[in-house]
């Protein structure tokens, strides 16, 4: 086990190298002058233009750029934005905390609904409730999210003032549930359908039948037995799915006003800042990776033929 | 279309939600409807791109939080005529060469030092070297010495400009390298503020809390969320504030602003989201807020282009009358525009109607013998290039289908991802045959719109256009006696674009806004920011 998790954790220096200059030499390829764009429509001033490019280390060769930037990250060093000379490393721990708080509420909301409503469904399938369960979460991947999220904005911020319709402090837990559910709302219907077809199939299964035999109170059943055995795809779903919720909630932290990782990954995409996107994909590249180590080592735990040498 | 279809929805989800609380209503009597002179405005702002340094600030986050934090020498009415503020006369000499600006005595900073000449003279020549990264810099070019400090390349050579020099405590001269009648016009820039002595210390220190001379001073700035001022019972100008302070606060997205100002959450901001142009008057009753902003939009030729390298000026003339702009700015733009008849726009300084005249009114007939009279244009075919990161699109493939319904010429647009990379093309001179381009004032005065932006290779002349003709009545004006003689001479040369035509006039813009309950009222001025310490706050 401790080997497989060295192995595991040495085999992440190639994929982080290998993310973070495939990224560095894609935000380079974009079009368009990060300084010059300072000016806007106006035109630059070429002495003010090679000066902030001289003190940013943009007038060096890229591969040079790029093993500066790779020196500075060891060091951490996450080097300064282009507009308004910030370090990196500032917005990096500002935008962070905001994206788990949000991302941690959105899939804890996943996680307990979701399989939740996805046992119901499996368990008395072609129901109604399971009818309910399905064509509820079809509805649910089938809408946008933005809808969902301008909706539940207008009806709950605007119309019935029960909340702000923005997000007023993004480091408040209680003004990031709205956000939060609209978040999780597609990763709990996913999570359901998975859930469900997964009980489903399993609740036929022989060692199901055997604990029926041998007398095994029905809840036993379904949480010790049926529900273990059926959760192996819903991890994988859900291990992956917490790097898309902190990196990938651009929409939903614009419709709130979040200032969290999707934003500054926007702003920064918006405004050619190379630094901050390679600075803030490298932290999520990190964080799918050890939620990936996570998920395999929980399929040990859940089913125990599967063991790592 | 899966955008346009989303759109729809929303809009569905709106109704059923008005209708059911359609019975709740009355939100209209919110507060005493009692002026509270402590009340505090709230602004729907952005984070500022840098540090809080009036030189180096030129986007409208930052510069709306200096305006409230710094007065400067001069600023200008609704005509566009200038107004003294902390200058109290700016005075030029006979070859408009020699500015003498006097200060009114007794003006302070918020830290209690004086504000004197030494306060404006420093903070210039500080923030015209280049080592000090001031974005502004470039605006002290005109003054003597200025290539000393900021040469082309490298290290300054001085530390001063010769130009400029304290005559006494309130007294400084400016010296110019060629005469500009309307020179104090340029002062009403943020470059030309005033710093503290320490500020020029320590810039960082003072650029995270600015210490300024303005109605406002500065509270606090938490990153990303807030920049809080309060009104300073110092302050020596006219225009004290009528309230206690301003909350400028952070949005990432404007429809996140437009959702908190319609729940009375922020009292205005800067302009309404693209997608509540049809709304925003129905949403919000008299409170919506629709003023005239000296901004113009174009299509401009790239004249490098083997397109418009040679072709009779009748064709472009032609062009632009087959451009329906009323009908396009009632649909596209729901009435929010208004047609363009020049190359200035509105609100400033010598702007004449009907400068471009027949050639700006929508004649198809007129246009397509006119095109055919200069011998059709090259190609039969004709491209825009726009930025499909702001919403352009709808109103090129209207002025595109007017063109084609017209004159029968091919007409498409040319998308490029965003404006960084649409700038870059026409820097590059890489446009293909014509361009969307537009320009919002540097100051209230028509030679901002004529010579910085059409005179031949000056830095905002992307198309290549050059007309000597124009040349030399811009440059006799900038010789006038005096601003009005100038800026009569600038009309001439702006009617003398008719027989060049530059580019096409297509609309003005408005500043399109709205108030919360919240307030009394707030107003906009013509370079589209709102005019804060006017505003009264009711009593909650």
């Amino acid at each position: 086990m401790g080997r497989y998790v060295a192995r595991r954790l040495l085999q992440m220096i190639p994929v982080f190298i290998g993310t973070t200059l495939l990224i560095f030499l894609m935000v380079n390829a974009l079009p368009g002058d990060p300084v010059k764009a300072l000016w806007g429509d106006k035109p630059p001033d070429p002495a003010q233009v090679a000066q902030i490019k001289h003190d940013r280390g943009l007038d060096l060769p890229l591969w040079e750029q790029y093993l500066h930037y790779m020196k500075g990250l060891f060091q951490g060093d996450f080097g300064k934005t282009i507009a308004g000379n910030r370090p990196i490393l500032d917005e990096i721990t500002q935008a962070f905390p905001v994206s788990m708080r949000l991302a941690a509420m959105a899939w804890t909301f996943e996680l307990v609904v979701g399989i939740t409503l996805g046992v119901i469904a499996g368990i008395r399938r072609g129901r109604i409730i399971d009818t309910t369960v399905t064509m509820f979460t079809l509805l649910v991947i089938s809408i946008p999210i933005f809808v969902f999220g301008r909706g539940l904005q207008l009806v709950f911020g605007n119309e019935l003032g029960w909340v702000k319709p923005t997000v007023q402090d993004s480091e408040n837990l209680e003004q990031l549930i709205l956000p939060a559910l609209v978040l999780g709302l597609v990763g709990l219907a996913y999570v359901a359908r998975l859930t469900r077809t997964s009980i489903k199939e399993n609740r036929s299964a022989d060692y199901i039948r055997t604990a029926v035999a041998k007398g095994l109170p029905r809840r036993r059943i379904v949480s010790r037995h049926l529900l273990r055995n059926s959760l192996i795809p819903v991890v994988t779903y859900l291990g992956t799915d917490i790097g898309a919720l902190m990196g990938g909630a651009v929409i939903t932290e614009g419709i709130f006003n979040v200032t969290g990782v999707g934003n500054l990954l926007f702003q920064g995409i918006a405004r050619r800042e190379g630094a901050v996107i390679v600075g803030v994909v490298t932290v999520l590249v990190l964080v799918y990776l050890l939620a990936s180590l996570l998920v395999d080592l929980l399929y040990a735990v859940l089913d125990p033929r599967i063991r790592y040498a | 279309m899966r955008g346009a279809k989303s759109a729809k929805w929303v809009a569905i989800a709106g109704v059923v939600a008005l209708t059911a609380t359609a019975c709740g209503g009355g939100d209209d009597d919110k507060g005493s409807g009692k002026v509270d002179p402590k009340g505090i405005v709230s602004y729907a702002n952005g984070e500022p791109q840098n540090l809080l340094q009036p030189s180096n600030t030129m986007e409208a986050y930052g510069s709306v939080v200096i305006d409230a934090l710094f007065t400067g020498l001069v600023h200008y009415d609704k005509q566009g005529n200038i107004t003294y503020e902390n200058a109290e006369s700016v005075t030029p000499d006979k070859t408009n060469k020699v500015w003498t600006v006097k200060l009114k005595p007794g003006w302070k900073f918020h830290d209690n030092t004086p504000v004197n000449a030494k306060s404006y003279v420093d903070a210039w020549n500080w923030a015209a070297d280049p080592a000090n990264g001031q974005q502004n810099s470039a605006w002290y070019r005109d003054i003597v010495g200025y290539d000393d400090v900021h040469p082309e390349k490298g290290k300054a050579k001085k530390k001063a400009m010769s130009g400029l020099k304290v005559v006494d405590e309130n007294t400084f001269t400016i010296t110019l390298k060629n005469g500009i009648p309307y020179y104090q016009y340029k002062l009403v820039y943020k470059p030309f503020f005033p710093l503290p002595a320490a500020a020029l210390k320590d810039p960082k220190k003072y650029g995270e809390a600015p210490v300024g001379n303005g109605p406002y001073k500065f509270a606090k700035w938490d990153r990303k969320k807030l920049i809080s001022v309060r009104t300073w019972p110092g302050y020596k100008g006219e225009d004290k504030p009528k309230n206690g302070g301003i909350d400028f606060k952070a949005y990432t997205k404007d429809t996140a602003a437009y959702a908190d100002l319609k729940s009375d959450n922020v009292d205005t901001m800067p302009i309404v989201p693209n997608s509540e142009l049809a709304n925003f008057k129905n949403d919000f009753g008299d409170r919506a807020i629709v003023s005239d902003y000296s901004a113009l939009n174009t299509v401009n030729f790239a004249f490098y282009t083997p397109q418009w390298k040679k072709t009779d000026i009748k064709v472009l003339q032609g062009l632009s009358m087959a451009i329906d702009r009323d009908t396009i700015a009632k649909t596209v733009f729901y009435g929010t525009r208004e047609s363009a008849t020049g190359w200035v726009a509105k609100g400033v300084k010598g702007y004449q109607d009907d400068a471009c005249g027949k050639f700006c009114k929508f004649d198809p007939k007129g246009a397509k013998d006119l095109i055919k009279a200069g011998g059709g244009v090259p190609g039969n075919k004709i491209q825009i290039q726009y930025n499909a990161d702001q919403p352009h699109k709808d109103w090129v493939v209207a002025v595109c289908n007017s063109i084609t319904k017209a004159t029968g010429v091919k007409c498409t647009g040319d998308a490029v991802t965003d404006f960084a990379a649409d700038t870059e093309i026409r820097d590059q001179k890489k446009v293909k045959s014509m361009y969307r381009s537009g320009w919002v004032l540097d100051y209230p005065f028509n030679g901002n719109f004529l010579a910085d932006l059409y005179g031949t290779g000056v830095d905002g002349n992307k198309g290549g256009f050059s007309d000597k003709k124009f040349d030399e009545l811009t440059a006799e004006a900038d010789k006038a006696k005096t601003i009005d003689e100038s800026a009569e001479l600038y009309q001439k040369a702006e009617k003398e674009l008719v027989n060049s035509f530059p580019g096409i006039p297509l609309w003005y813009n408005k500043t399109l806004s709205a108030y919360s309950n919240n307030v009394k009222k707030i107003e906009f001025d013509q370079a589209g920011d709102p005019v804060l310490s006017d505003v009264e706050v009711f009593e909650k």
